[in-house]
């Protein structure tokens, strides 16, 4: 009897206690959804700042890699359960799919305000990737739907004391590609490894060939093959898909390159056994980490032609995107001006080793870091060139040099093999 | 009376048959049917194609086939090499032999691990550059260094490695269930044959075989099934296709959706997959069905 009648008055007083009146918080909170591993400590710090500055919480979460993440917003898309700010990874055509599906929220007005203060604030080239631009091919009314955090350009970089072991100065890496070829037989009777890159991850490769398709034949001849109107026979593209064999003969190209993946390339090149490798401007901050006193350099990759410039793909690194579903639309937005603002970039770059998007917050960063950063006067990107190949095309494309590359295919081999794909995927759009 | 009978038996199994049909029967059904449309995983608009995606699956797209000759090669040796393995063992493990208590669990670790554990392991284990490169190092250190390969990064050898990777993952549930079968067979037809003077050969021969055929069956189709469907192994141990040499249709349904941003298309592969396995299946039960 004395037991139910505890158990009845536990009952009841959590009853009670439930169903009392809840102190309903005023100020919301902005979830924010990231892949990026190596900053979540930092954005952490700044999430906890911000909320004692304004009292708004910031819910930084993190879903890492990648692909993982990327998968996370497609899912969250199509349940319509985006958090109120998120990125996207992946093509300007999945952007302007996002956008067309009204998750993502026009930021022109908001960049546009007081004068463009914050459109001004960021290096054009970080702000284009995030831009739609008038008479785009994807459909969408010109406007700003991103907010870059932090920009970035994918270069070269050398190790300096392995230079000097096989006889080069060390501070002298490289310019043109037959230099960098010849490098490579002292690179294979040193037995050394060349260069390094996650190219079993493809996209790397799609990025080293565009680098070289500009230095060959000009953006424009480029952006012409895009839109079909010169074919990837074209003896320009044979000369580019000859790079990769050109590479692969000379040896300086690392052993097993079109199975690595770009964190085994980055752990090779840190542990300096690896003489190159193919990276972005993130790496500063990875090799950090793995062996802090690695002495190394960046460089353009080394110019195959002296008739057009080299372009390295660069701009925004991570950008963020407000939904334009989200109920706190207006502090979401709010909160991005601040993260992006002079103290918070410098802060960000200064504890991430990453380039800040804030073209005020450049002041204090390594020299290499530097190095990476003057690489974006050649910054292009797919996102801004408003055109996007055929995704079976680019495939084919990259599997053709991964052919090259284990000698199972000739240049000529090789480029009439996408040529077909681009043929039936061009045919196919007509015909829809 | 019977009807009552009926409804209550109705209402007991309406629990697995709802189950079953949320996260079987109607995904089945909405996969077939965004088959039928080109969609992007994104927009909330579809085009509806018809019977375009598969008739580009079967018609156009090569990569499709190449990995299913692919992962048809894995599942060749794993019916094989690692099926014959799975059941040596287990007949050896059978038999009253020293320790076998030991071994039957030593044989089960493989199985329980992570397949990115297993890859990642095997790649560090087998690799020569971002690797220890023992296999190499061991065939050198016993005089065989022409038989030094860089097992992953060859086109050559690379898919074979996989193979056998997978073989050494999954021979333990073979094991396991070849063991159990073995155990189900009563001794006495064993002492039976011994007092007429059979040999241990035909011992095997004639008792061992014929009643383990409905567990070879058994182990045969979840060996399609399972093998036919690896891709995790693939990318932990080679980072994803190789320019083919080890494309699997799984790998080939996540491109499609990630990277070429096709879910329409995906789901369709998805769905040529699944009737292909199913097929497959079907004939093997029917051809254990005539052995019998």
């Amino acid at each position: 009897m004395w037991f139910k009648n505890m158990l009845l008055g536990v009952v009841v007083l959590f009853s009670v206690v439930g169903c009392s009146e809840q102190k309903i918080d005023s100020k919301p909170t902005i979830n924010i959804w990231h892949w990026m591993t190596d900053r979540d400590p930092v954005f952490q710090a700044l999430a906890k700042k911000y909320e004692t500055l304004t009292g708004v919480k910031i819910n930084f979460e993190l879903y890492a890699p990648s692909d993982a993440y990327t998968q996370k917003i497609r899912a969250a898309a199509q349940g319509i359960n985006l958090p109120d700010v998120f990125g996207i990874l992946g093509e300007k055509r999945d952007f302007a799919s996002f956008v067309k599906a009204g998750h993502i929220l026009d930021l022109t007005s908001y960049m546009e305000a007081n004068n463009s203060n914050w459109k001004n604030s960021f290096f054009p080239k970080a702000l284009a990737v995030n831009e739609f631009g008038p008479q785009n091919s994807y459909g969408i009314n010109p406007g700003i739907f991103g907010v870059p955090i932090d920009i970035m350009t994918i270069q070269m970089v050398y190790n300096k004391k392995l230079l000097a072991q096989l006889g080069l100065s060390p501070n002298r890496p490289p310019k043109t590609l037959p230099e960098f070829l010849d490098i490579g037989s002292k690179i294979k009777a040193a037995g050394m490894q060349g260069l390094v890159s996650g190219w079993g991850e493809v996209w790397m490769i799609d990025c080293l060939a565009s680098n070289y398709a500009f230095n060959i034949m000009g953006k424009d001849k480029v952006m012409a093959t895009i839109k079909g109107e010169v074919p990837y026979t074209d003896p320009d593209w044979i000369k580019v898909f000859t790079i990769f064999k050109q590479m692969k003969d000379s040896g300086v190209l690392a052993q097993g390159l079109v199975t690595m993946i770009n964190k085994s390339a980055e752990q090779l090149f840190a542990n300096e056994k690896a003489v190159f490798a193919f990276n972005g401007s993130w790496c500063v901050n990875v090799y950090k980490g793995m062996n802090s006193n690695l002495e190394y350099g960046a460089m353009l990759p080394p110019e195959a032609s002296d008739k057009f410039p080299m372009a390295i793909w660069g701009g925004a690194g991570s950008s963020f995107m407000v939904n334009a579903r989200s109920k706190n639309k207006e502090e979401a937005v709010k909160f991005l001006i601040w993260l992006t603002d002079q103290d918070q970039q410098a802060y960000l770059a200064a504890q991430t080793n990453n380039l800040p998007a804030n073209k005020n917050s450049l002041s204090k960063i390594p020299e290499v870091l530097a190095q990476f950063a003057r690489g974006m006067d050649y910054a292009t990107h797919p996102n801004v060139w408003g055109v996007s190949e055929f995704s079976l095309v680019i495939e084919a494309f990259d599997r053709g040099i991964q052919s090259i590359i284990i000698g199972e295919k000739t240049p000529e081999q090789a480029a009439n093999d996408v040529q077909k794909i681009k043929e039936r995927e061009l045919a196919k759009k007509r015909t829809n | 009376m019977k009807i009552k009978d009926t409804l209550e038996n109705y209402v007991f199994v309406l629990p697995a048959v709802a189950i079953f049909s949320i996260f079987y029967v109607i995904p089945f059904i909405w996969v077939f049917q965004l088959g039928l449309f080109e969609w992007d995983g994104i927009s909330f608009t579809k085009v509806f194609v018809g019977l375009g995606n598969f008739k580009e699956i079967f018609l156009q797209d090569v990569n499709w086939w190449r990995a299913m000759w692919n992962a048809s090669y894995i599942t060749l040796i794993a019916l094989t090499f690692q099926n014959i393995l799975a059941f040596m063992l287990a007949w050896a493990c059978d038999r009253e032999i020293k320790m076998k208590n030991f071994y039957r669990v030593i044989f089960f670790i493989p199985p329980v691990l992570s397949e990115v554990v297993v890859g990642m392991a095997w790649r560090f284990i087998i690799n020569d550059i971002d690797g220890a490169n023992i296999i190499n190092r061991t065939l050198i250190g016993m005089g065989l260094t022409n038989f030094a390969h860089n097992w992953l990064s060859d086109p050559k050898t690379a898919l074979t490695t996989v193979a056998i990777v997978h073989c050494w993952k999954g021979f333990g549930w073979g094991f396991l269930i070849f063991l159990a079968g073995l155990q189900t067979i009563p001794r006495e037809l064993y002492e039976a044959a011994r007092v007429d003077g059979a040999s241990a050969w035909q011992s095997f021969r004639k008792i061992t075989l014929p009643l383990m055929i409905p567990v070879m069956v058994l182990v045969a189709i979840l060996t399609v099934l399972g093998t036919m469907q690896v891709f995790v192994l693939i990318v932990s141990l080679v980072g994803g296709e190789f320019a083919g040499h080890t494309s699997v249709p799984v790998l080939r349904i996540l491109a499609s959706m990630r990277g070429s941003s096709r879910f329409g298309y995906a789901c369709a592969q998805g769905i040529t997959f699944g009737m292909i396995l199913i097929i497959i299946s079907f004939i093997q039960y029917r051809f254990s069905k005539k052995g019998q």
